[in-house]
């Protein structure tokens, strides 16, 4: 039996996972690190979609979380793989090596 | 009624023809290219001769039949639409652009063979003759001035065609700019028509403009003698007609189809559908008819000094473009699209003759190099032949006959007409007859100065075999009412025309003025056998006097137009661009630029190649947008 959370406390939650992963994104250099503070955020939004719909009583918020799982799933495939490939070709996993595209 | 809904293919296919070459040309054999290029065109013309019979055998109800495809756009109720009115005008006009330009498509497979543009020369036809056939089948005068800018725009590409020759450039943009004078006076007239009758639907136009204006008013004035501008230059009449000669720059066929048989005649198909402003301005249709009269003379005079071939065969397009303004100008609109169709049968077959000549004589366009080719290339040499005689109108046997002579008839009997409009069209008679058997004999008599070098095959031959029939046997659509009633084309012309109002007791001198004018043609060509076969020393001498050199020199420049014009407009017009060379406009479209240099230098420092200062970006603007969407 699951103990009732209030929803404005799954909100407030969801908030502040947001912000750690953001502000992961904006501080590492590893890129994988990079990766999870982003799956934090896509996890964060679902979090939020879910606490909304208990809130307001719709099911809607929990189809919008699986939508959320299945397409951060397709994005952590991608995104590995790049990383692969990042890997294979630079020999390293730090962001500020890839500005070639900078002016 | 089931076949005129194909009428809209009919400008459909040589679009596709164009657009089949335009897109994988470059990559057919040349055999599939002439293929594509003659079956669009031979296909529309099929398609129009069915329509044709099926519009004289029954024809619709009001005798017209539109078929609007979709409306073009829609802006405060002013929505002219991509519709087609098919109606006897409109019907001959396609009948011989079809006609004759499959005529010369055909030619030109044979004409253009070896040339590195092949796929490029049918594409630009193709083109050109879909935008004439819209020009003529448009039921608006918007979807006509697409067509009129079409054919320019091919115009251009034809005449330019060997454009690794300078010379062949600078005639197309001449060709194009001088014509660009008249569109200008022409899209001005437009803007007119709409904010009077806020349509341009030709139709609706014609049936409101009597009930708008009274005869003489000042605004049908304004928008007759513009629409007139446009026609002018088109047409090459006076005072524009300087880019023609010029225009001879292009390929033989092009001239042919574009520079004699069709688009020239373009002013003409506009006056003739606009008929009734002219009837509501009578002072620019005596302009038309004084231009038309002042136009076939210089041209006429013109004609008699030139030694290129084609350019002898240009003043006398031009020349017979007078006639039908002249025709125009006093009200027989059924004779002038009578003689533009005769015409444009005998000038193409003239210019495709000629062309046939040209290759012979490899590239060369000097008729007093030739001489001598009537046994060499005899079918050449007969069809020419029967071209010229309809050019010179030889009585009875020739079309042209029939056509001039109606329009010199008109000339003189119509209430609009008067006996010195007569007399013009009468000298022009007589020139005409003189430069054309000059050119005859020049050419093809003599002794033979030059071997013939290529001799022309099937597909250049009978092509000059129809249209050589034609040149002979199409004036019989229309005999004189003198000699009995049968005249089926102005018949079918009245059906959506005025009939020509004629002063009184005129009816019975027209058998009299018909013997004139045969004489005078007859006359004409025995000067021109005469002075250039029997005796050339006459000639030859009388061009060493002072006074002989001057007119010779002239005529051949065609009364000094070309001279006049580079004074008064093209020296200003350089001066002025040289001594204003860095003026303010210039400073503030620089100073735009830098404005966009400076603005790229500022924000390129911001693309650091750091993704954590692109997420702060994001952040920032996204922190920006919240507040405002939430706190303001």
């Amino acid at each position: 039996m699951m103990t009732h959370i209030p929803p404005n406390e799954g909100l407030l939650l969801a908030a502040i996972l947001f912000l750690l992963g953001l502000i992961g994104v904006m501080t590492r250099r590893n890129i994988i690190y990079i990766l999870m503070c982003i799956e934090i955020m896509l996890n964060a939004c679902g979090l939020a979609f879910v606490s909304a719909g208990a809130k307001w009583m719709q099911a809607d918020g929990q189809v919008m979380f699986i939508f959320i799982l299945a397409m951060a799933a397709a994005e952590v495939s991608v995104g590995l793989a790049l990383i692969l490939q990042m890997h294979n070709q630079h020999k390293s996993v730090d962001v500020n090596v890839l500005n070639q595209l900078k002016d | 009624m089931g076949i005129y809904h194909l009428l809209w293919l009919i400008p459909a296919l040589p679009l596709l023809g164009f657009l089949i070459l335009a897109i994988f040309g470059l990559k057919m054999p040349n055999r599939a290219i002439g293929i594509i290029g003659c079956a669009s065109i031979g296909l529309a013309a099929l398609l129009t001769i069915i329509i044709g019979i099926n519009f004289l055998t029954s024809p619709p109800t009001g005798n017209f039949y539109q078929q609007t495809l979709w409306t073009w756009f829609s802006v405060h109720g002013f929505s002219p639409a991509i519709s087609f009115y098919l109606d006897p005008v409109s019907l001959i006009f396609t009948f011989v652009v079809t006609f004759v330009s499959f005529l010369i498509h055909w030619y030109s497979t044979e004409y253009m063979r070896g040339d590195e543009g092949y796929p490029r020369f049918f594409a630009y036809m193709n083109l050109f003759v879909f935008s004439m056939l819209t020009l003529v089948l448009a039921n608006n005068l918007l979807l006509l001035y697409l067509g009129w800018e079409g054919v320019g725009l091919c115009s251009f590409l034809l005449i330019g065609f060997w454009y690794k020759e300078q010379e062949n450039c600078y005639a197309a943009r001449k060709a194009f700019i001088v014509t660009r004078f008249g569109d200008t006076a022409m899209i001005i007239g437009l803007f007119l028509l709409v904010k009077n009758f806020n349509t341009l639907n030709i139709q609706d136009i014609l049936t409101k403009a009597p009930s708008l204006w009274q005869p003489g008013a000042t605004t049908a004035f304004w928008a007759a003698i513009l629409l007139l501008g446009g026609a002018l230059g088109k047409s090459a009449q006076l005072p524009l007609q300087t880019w023609l000669p010029d225009a001879m720059a292009g390929p033989t066929p092009v001239s042919a189809l574009i520079h004699a048989a069709t688009m020239v005649t373009a002013g003409v198909y506009l006056i003739a559908r606009m008929h009734v402003l002219y009837e509501l301005a009578p002072v620019v249709q005596l302009i038309v008819a004084i231009i038309g009269a002042a136009t076939l003379l210089i041209a006429g005079f013109s004609a008699l000094a030139q030694r290129d071939i084609k350019r002898v065969l240009a003043y006398s397009t031009i020349s017979q473009i007078g006639y039908m303004f002249l025709a125009l100008g006093v009200g027989a609109w059924s004779a002038a699209i009578f003689h533009f169709m005769i015409h444009a049968f005998f000038k193409g077959l003239l210019f495709l003759a000629a062309g046939a000549v040209i290759l012979a004589m490899e590239e060369e366009h000097d008729m007093f190099k030739m001489g001598g080719l009537r046994k060499k290339m005899p079918v050449v040499f007969w069809t020419f032949l029967f071209g010229s005689g309809a050019l010179a109108a030889i009585p009875i046997i020739t079309a042209g006959f029939y056509s001039k002579d109606q329009i010199l008839f008109f000339a003189l009997a119509s209430t609009k007409g008067s006996f010195w409009l007569w007399l013009c069209g009468f000298v022009g008679a007589f020139l005409t007859a003189i430069y054309t058997f000059r050119m005859v004999f020049v050419t093809f008599f003599g002794e033979q100065k030059k071997e013939v070098h290529r001799k022309p095959t099937n597909s250049i031959k009978i092509p000059l075999i129809i249209l050589g029939i034609l040149s002979l046997i199409a004036g019989f659509i229309e005999i004189p009412k003198a000699w009995g009633n049968f005249a089926p084309f102005s018949s079918l012309m009245n059906k959506v025309m005025p009939q020509v109002q004629l002063a009184a007791g005129m009816e019975n001198k027209e058998v009299l003025l018909e013997v004139i004018t045969g004489i005078i043609a007859l006359l004409g060509v025995y000067l021109a056998w005469q002075f250039c076969l029997k005796s050339p020393k006459v000639l030859y001498n009388f061009k060493t006097t002072g006074l002989g050199r001057f007119i010779d020199k002239f005529f051949f420049k065609g009364f000094m137009f070309d001279q006049l014009y580079d004074i008064i407009l093209v020296r200003p017009v350089v001066w002025l661009s040289k001594i204003d060379k860095r003026d303010f406009v210039d400073r503030i479209y620089e100073a735009i630029g830098n404005l966009g240099l400076l603005l790229n230098k500022i924000f390129s420092r911001t693309q650091n190649g750091y993704l954590r200062w692109y997420v702060c970006g994001l952040v920032l603007g996204m922190a920006v947008a919240l507040t405002i969407i939430l706190f303001v």
